[in-house]
């Protein structure tokens, strides 16, 4: 990786508020992105993560510290830092094909209405959308909402894709067909692509390289796990796949000693990644003859106890 | 045939909804009317006793039938003239022939025309003013913030204080050789103007305020320029506000029409009323009652025109 990094941040910090009642959101983040690469950053809920893609879609500026944009400070959001929102921020007025053609429209006003129509359809069946084209946002689901929202990035034809929990708000099964399609679209495009996520699993399923943000306030990013399992990556295999095992709770790990870390100071009450991890630290006879608990999701626990540490 | 019991119930249960919702109506307006004829027995006033319901339609009766006989005179004045035209132009076909214009008696019917005439004029004028300024105050602070004043002091003047400013500075003002709007129509439109652009303003500026950052961050990412992200991003999020505000405006304006019609002498319903009122006759309270209920039929209509059309711009909640 000796290329110039697409975006840089160098020891970034963002907070809000007056200066006698600051809140630091981010402290002292340094990241790289790489041209081509598929990025992650996990996290917890309101740990900062929305304030982080802001930074580098150029929506907010950096209080200390430097945006980069090819090696020069990041000028204001662009049509080439592309953005998924969080709440997918279609507009409410104007049907799918309105919403991409917005986009098209602005980003390449020198194509004829032909070829811009042409861009349009190609991006709205590149989503599978072509049957609801005409359909307003209020008709759609929210996995279909969520597919014009990606259909407008890339119809900018964006040299960053920037996706904000775009997974969020949906259900586990529009979330996994989701997940294939980006991660379909991806490889077709090879776009450099930041995707922010809670989801552990999703990033590692996605990504080439997942680095964790710890719980705020003044969250900083963890070390970088290079995902090296091959692609295509299948979920079904996955899950059993000891590599990512492994990846998996190392990245919990972390995730968990930052938030360990944090709680003798913080008072406020933290959302926990949505996966219960094995463990997998000690693994014996007995282990292998009585299956002991397997990875589970938080929403599949009917009640647990969970011990804080005061240290 | 065999109904089955919950199909017949279902529709016993619509065929009693529509019952209630057309039956209960029916039956309030009922009472009123018998209360009404009641009390229309037992009022005296200085010319005979109150009108009742029955003596009011018979009024509206007699305001269609001028209204017919006035449109049979008006056509009989130009066969007349024709006739005489041709004859004139028979004698000599060099000459010149002046046509004359018929000069309307005013029916009631031709002032509710008028009237409708001068609440658009004017409500058109204020919507002008009121849209593009609520909009720059919406999206500035300062401005808003300048204006605000204003807003606060003028909102809640009367038409009837507004009126003597607009008349005198419209006789001030406008003086063309040939004037194409009567000063009475001029006066009455602007006070209509002034009266109603408040609730469109402030709507307005409070619609395009609220609207979702996030369509302003996709203005943004787009790079849209200040003109484009106004008319593409703006207008259509704050629409359904200002919609809500043309509707309150448009309901005041009605109201106000009448108070400046009548002192603006614009003839028009409000004139109407003035002139039954000064004219005394014994037909003159159920010519009035009859421009009442007419005035509120006009006032619903309006509303509920302007409900669908706040309907067909409304998208619903923010898509989420």
């Amino acid at each position: 990786m000796s290329s110039t990094p697409v975006i840089e941040l160098r020891g970034v910090t963002k907070g809000f508020g007056p200066a006698a009642n600051r809140t630091e959101v981010l402290g002292r983040l340094d990241l790289q992105l790489h041209p081509g690469e598929f990025l992650a950053i996990v996290g917890f809920s309101g740990s900062g993560k929305t304030t982080l893609i802001n930074l580098l879609a150029g929506l907010a500026r950096p209080d200390i510290g430097e945006a980069l944009l090819d090696g020069k400070p990041m000028p204001v959001a662009g049509p080439d830092r592309a953005l998924v929102f969080q709440n997918y921020s279609l507009l409410p007025w104007l049907t799918v094909y309105g919403n991409v053609a917005l986009a098209v429209d602005r980003v390449f006003p020198h194509l004829d209405a032909a070829q811009r129509r042409a861009q349009v359809e190609k991006f709205i069946a590149m989503v599978n959308l072509t049957p609801a084209r005409d359909k307003r946002p209020r008709q759609l689901s929210g996995g279909m909402r969520q597919r014009v929202a990606v259909a407008r990035a890339l119809a900018m034809d964006p040299r960053v894709l920037l996706l904000d929990e775009p997974l969020g708000a949906l259900g586990a099964l529009t979330r996994a067909t989701l997940q294939d399609e980006i991660s379909r679209i991806w490889q077709e495009q090879r776009k450099s692509v930041v995707l922010i996520t809670n989801d552990p699993d999703e990033a590692i399923l996605l990504a080439d390289r997942v680095v964790p943000l710890s719980a705020g306030p003044a969250a900083t990013l963890g070390p970088s796990f290079n995902i090296d399992l091959p692609r295509p990556r299948d979920r079904q295999s996955l899950n059993h796949d000891p590599h990512f095992k492994r990846l998996r709770k190392d990245i919990l790990d972390w995730l968990l000693a930052s938030a360990g870390r944090k709680s003798a100071s913080s008072q406020r009450t933290l959302r926990l990644p949505a996966l219960i991890p094995e463990n997998l630290d000690h693994v014996t006879w007995i282990d292998r003859a009585f299956p002991g608990r397997p990875a589970r999701r938080r929403g599949e626990l009917q009640h647990e106890t969970v011990e804080t540490s005061r240290s | 045939m065999n109904i089955s019991p919950s199909f017949s119930s279902k529709f016993d249960g619509a065929l009693r909804a529509v019952l209630r919702n057309v039956g209960i109506p029916a039956l309030a307006f009922a009472v009123f009317l018998g209360l009404w004829s009641l009390a229309s027995r037992n009022i005296q006033v200085s010319f005979g006793s109150l009108p009742g319901p029955a003596a009011v339609a018979k009024e509206l009766g007699n305001l269609w039938q001028e209204h017919r006989a006035e449109g049979v005179r008006e056509r009989e004045f130009y066969a007349r003239q024709a006739e005489r035209k041709a004859a004139f132009l028979a004698k000599n076909p060099q000459g010149e022939w002046k046509e004359r214009q018929y000069a309307f008696r005013p029916t009631f019917f031709r002032q509710i025309l008028t009237s409708l005439q001068t609440v658009f004029t004017g409500f058109v004028i204020a919507s002008l003013i009121a849209v593009p300024l609520g909009i720059v105050c919406g999206l500035s602070k300062s401005l808003n913030l300048a204006f605000n004043p204003f807003i606060q002091l003028f909102k809640p003047v009367s038409p009837l204080a507004w009126l003597p400013i607009v008349m005198i500075l419209v006789s001030a003002l406008y003086n063309p050789p040939e004037p194409l709007f009567e000063k009475a129509f001029l006066s009455s439109a602007i006070t209509v103007a002034l009266c109603s652009l408040w609730p469109t303003l402030i709507n307005t500026a409070v619609g395009v305020a609220s609207i979702d950052q996030d369509y302003l961050n996709v203005a943004r990412v787009l790079r849209l320029g200040w003109f484009a992200q106004v008319w593409k991003i703006v207008l259509p999020a704050a629409l359904p506000m200002i919609f809500t505000g043309l509707r309150l405006s448009l309901g005041v304006g009605w109201m106000v029409l009448i108070a400046a019609e009548m002192l603006a002498q614009n003839p028009g319903l409000g004139k109407f009323v003035w002139d039954m009122f000064q004219n005394g006759s014994s037909q003159t309270l159920a010519q009035i009652m009859v421009a009442v209920f007419a005035i509120g039929l006009i006032g619903f209509a309006l509303d509920r025109a302007m409900l669908s059309l706040q309907r067909a711009v409304s998208f619903g909640p923010p898509a989420r």
